[in-house]
């Protein structure tokens, strides 16, 4: 039930969001339409984010509780994350192209990003090139963990690092209302639809896990 | 079978409940037993029946999933440390670094185990199991038969009151496996309690008073060696390992 | 005490079994010649170049001989069980993490206090600079740090050749950038406040990754 309310809650946000990006709010003058792109690259960036802290948060109660099922919220909200991230990452490279000249360049917030992918990537490389397939889980989590406490040290280096590189800047400047709006409106739609995400996939998750122990206990 | 009622410091070690899965995998699905001091029990079972898992658990390599196991009346969540300085465990790996001389591997594991008098009882043991001779010589230049050897005389460095092992007649030969036997019980001051798997009925018959059968992760059989002979051993194995059983 | 005492235990052992195998300190050390080498033939002989990627040459190639000291680490503990022989023995599972910590560090170190001079005489720099020294030990320390979890767990995966720096160089990525900075720095000439924003990062992470390894470790070796 409370599914379902989420579903259509998420669906209106998306329309709501929809209509603000493409036709409420006014175009950019430094930029033109592409600038458009800014209200779907800010939600990704930040839903990145919030799939690792999520991820953080389920591999600490794995390693501690081990029982599987914050395994499988860890696992996919990490499934999100990693399509988030790419999101992100595209996004960026088509801003980048029209703004800059470039598909990419090191800026700060684009080189965490990069990192923040890889780190996404090496959290699933380990789980499924566990040995024993029992340990994937747990080398994931530990991932999970190490990766998320690296966040911010990877945050302050990039930034740091960029203060030797001046160059190119995603966003300077402060926002209009109707730009402050239609952001606001776009990363709640998709950060809906991250939890829309999330628990449909753990949902699936958790039966495939349920089935999978009761192959093993009738054999 | 009689057992003695007793409170729990008369076992050495004692089992209940005790489960293991790897992953969906169920090892040990819920063991229950006593060994008491000085008993030599011998663990029979096909692959995968749970014996290495068992031997891996007492030995604190590997956490149970759920159940209690005491050693030596503590328990095995709080007191993995002191437990494993009373423990001897050699298995069919010989845990020997293969670039390093004998003699500095038994001198790692003295200091891992807080032996006195290092060089004193390196020497001992390894009189006891019959390798003087080649000390100073590398692992990895040793036959599989001394590697064993070795491994065995690593396990007993520290004087250990529990031995366990897993299939330790591997690579041995006949007359190494009756030196093995003499070198467990070698040392004083009582008879030390002993688990051993294996999958030789006969040297098990030797070897154990006491006989479990292992099947699947649960005990279908346990029993003294008084009452059974070779015969009615194979008998009662095949019995109780049949598919389906 | 007696904590260390079984550390130390530890480490001794793997630098004896290191000595023993002198194969892996040449080999380490000839791949950290070659690619110092191949990244000069790829940036050209002028001498004001070399001095703007050096930095970077020196902090690739101690990555990458980073990866495989430690990638080594826990090879030698999945041969004939010698890990479950430690986590029989009785010493808590995290005196098993600092003794392999430091028996890499020592290792890695070796290595660098090695390449350094050569480093110094292929590229005209001034490199045995304290500062130099300091940033090179922060950074290791760091390596060793995150680097010897991540080997334990990388030696329990098919291809763990591959698996280590996947799982390495990403987390590694804030010390490589500080340590290239602050190298660069140093190798002009620039005083210790300069550096010293660079130096705290590189720091702040050890001191992090070194808890947060420690207390993590146990969950890696034990099933």
């Amino acid at each position: 039930m409370k599914r379902i309310i989420l579903l259509w809650v998420s669906v209106a946000l998306m329309v709501a969001a929809l209509h603000l990006v493409f036709l409420y709010v006014p175009t950019e003058k430094e930029m033109g339409i592409v600038q458009r792109i800014f209200y779907l690259m800010v939600p990704m960036g930040w839903l990145s984010l919030l799939a690792f802290l999520v991820v953080f948060i389920g591999s600490i109660l794995y390693l501690v509780k081990k029982e599987s099922k914050w395994d499988v919220i860890a696992s996919s909200s990490a499934e999100a994350g990693i399509v988030f991230t790419t999101l992100a990452l595209l996004t960026g490279a088509i801003w980048a192209k029209p703004a800059w000249g470039v598909w990419w360049t090191w800026e700060p917030r684009l080189t965490a990003t990069l990192v923040l992918w890889l780190i996404y990537l090496a959290y699933f490389l380990v789980r499924s090139l566990a040995t024993e397939e029992s340990r994937g889980a747990t080398f994931a989590a530990v991932v999970g963990i190490v990766g998320f406490i690296d966040l911010p040290i990877i945050a302050l280096t990039t930034t740091l690092w960029r203060g030797m590189h001046p160059g190119p800047v995603i966003f300077q400047g402060g926002l209009a209302p109707s730009m402050l709006l239609t952001l606001l409106v776009s990363i709640i739609a998709f950060t809906a639809l991250y939890f829309l995400l999330l628990i449909q996939r753990t949902s699936m998750r958790n039966d495939e896990v349920e089935i999978e122990r009761l192959k093993k206990l009738s054999n | 079978m009689e057992r003695p009622n007793s409170t729990s410091q008369a076992w050495v070690i004692e089992i209940q409940g005790l489960t293991k899965s790897f992953g969906h995998h169920p090892a040990l699905r819920g063991i229950n037993l006593e060994v008491g001091r000085g008993e030599s029990m011998v663990i029979f079972g096909p692959n995968g029946a749970g014996k290495t898992t068992l031997i891996k658990v007492l030995a604190t390599i590997i956490n149970p999933s759920s159940g209690k196991v005491l050693i030596d009346g503590l328990d095995l969540k709080d007191n993995a440390e002191e437990i494993r300085r009373r423990i001897g465990v050699a298995t069919h790996q010989t845990f020997l670094y293969s670039n390093l001389t004998a003699y500095e591997n038994l001198e790692f594991y003295s200091r891992m185990y807080d032996v006195p008098r290092r060089k004193e009882r390196i020497h001992e043991v390894v009189a006891m199991v019959g390798m003087t001779s080649r000390l100073y010589d590398r692992v990895g230049t040793l036959s599989r038969g001394m590697q064993q050897r070795l491994s065995i005389a690593r396990c007993l460095l520290h004087k250990p009151t529990i031995i366990l092992l897993d299939e330790p007649e591997t690579g041995l030969d006949q007359q190494a496996t009756s030196m093995l036997g003499e070198a467990l019980q070698a040392e004083g001051e009582g008879k030390r309690t002993i688990i051993f798997t294996t999958h030789s009925l006969e040297r098990g018959l030797e070897l154990g008073d006491r006989l479990l059968i292992l099947n699947r992760g649960k005990i279908v059989y346990e029993g003294l060696r008084q009452a059974l002979d070779l015969t009615a051993l194979k008998e009662v194995y095949q019995h109780s390992t049949r598919v389906g059983s | 005490m007696r904590f260390w005492h079984k550390v130390i235990a530890i480490t001794w052992k793997d630098t004896l079994s290191e000595m023993r195998t002198k194969e892996i300190v040449a080999s380490v050390l000839v791949f950290t010649l070659l690619v110092i080498v191949i990244f000069n033939f790829a940036f050209g002989a002028s001498q004001e170049r070399i001095r703007l990627v050096a930095p970077g040459i020196l902090w690739v190639t101690f990555a990458f001989a980073g990866v495989l000291s430690l990638s080594r680490s826990f090879i030698p503990e999945k041969e004939q069980g010698c890990l479950e022989g430690l986590m029989a023995c009785p010493v808590s599972r995290e005196v098993i993490y600092v003794g392999k910590m430091l028996g890499s560090l020592l290792f890695m170190l070796v290595i660098e206090a090695i390449a350094l001079p050569i480093f110094a005489f292929l590229f005209n720099l001034p490199v045995l600079s304290l500062q130099l020294v300091v940033i090179i030990v922060l950074a290791t320390v760091g390596f060793a740090a995150v680097g010897t979890l991540f080997s334990a767990l990388a030696v329990n995966t098919k291809a763990r050749e591959m698996v280590l720096p996947i799982l390495f160089l990403p987390i590694v990525a804030p010390i490589i950038i500080s340590a290239v900075m602050a190298s660069g720095l140093a190798l002009s000439g620039e005083p210790w406040s300069v550096l010293s924003s660079w130096l705290q990062i590189i720091a702040a992470f050890d001191v992090i990754f070194l808890v947060v390894s420690f207390l993590i470790f146990a969950f890696v070796i034990e099933q």
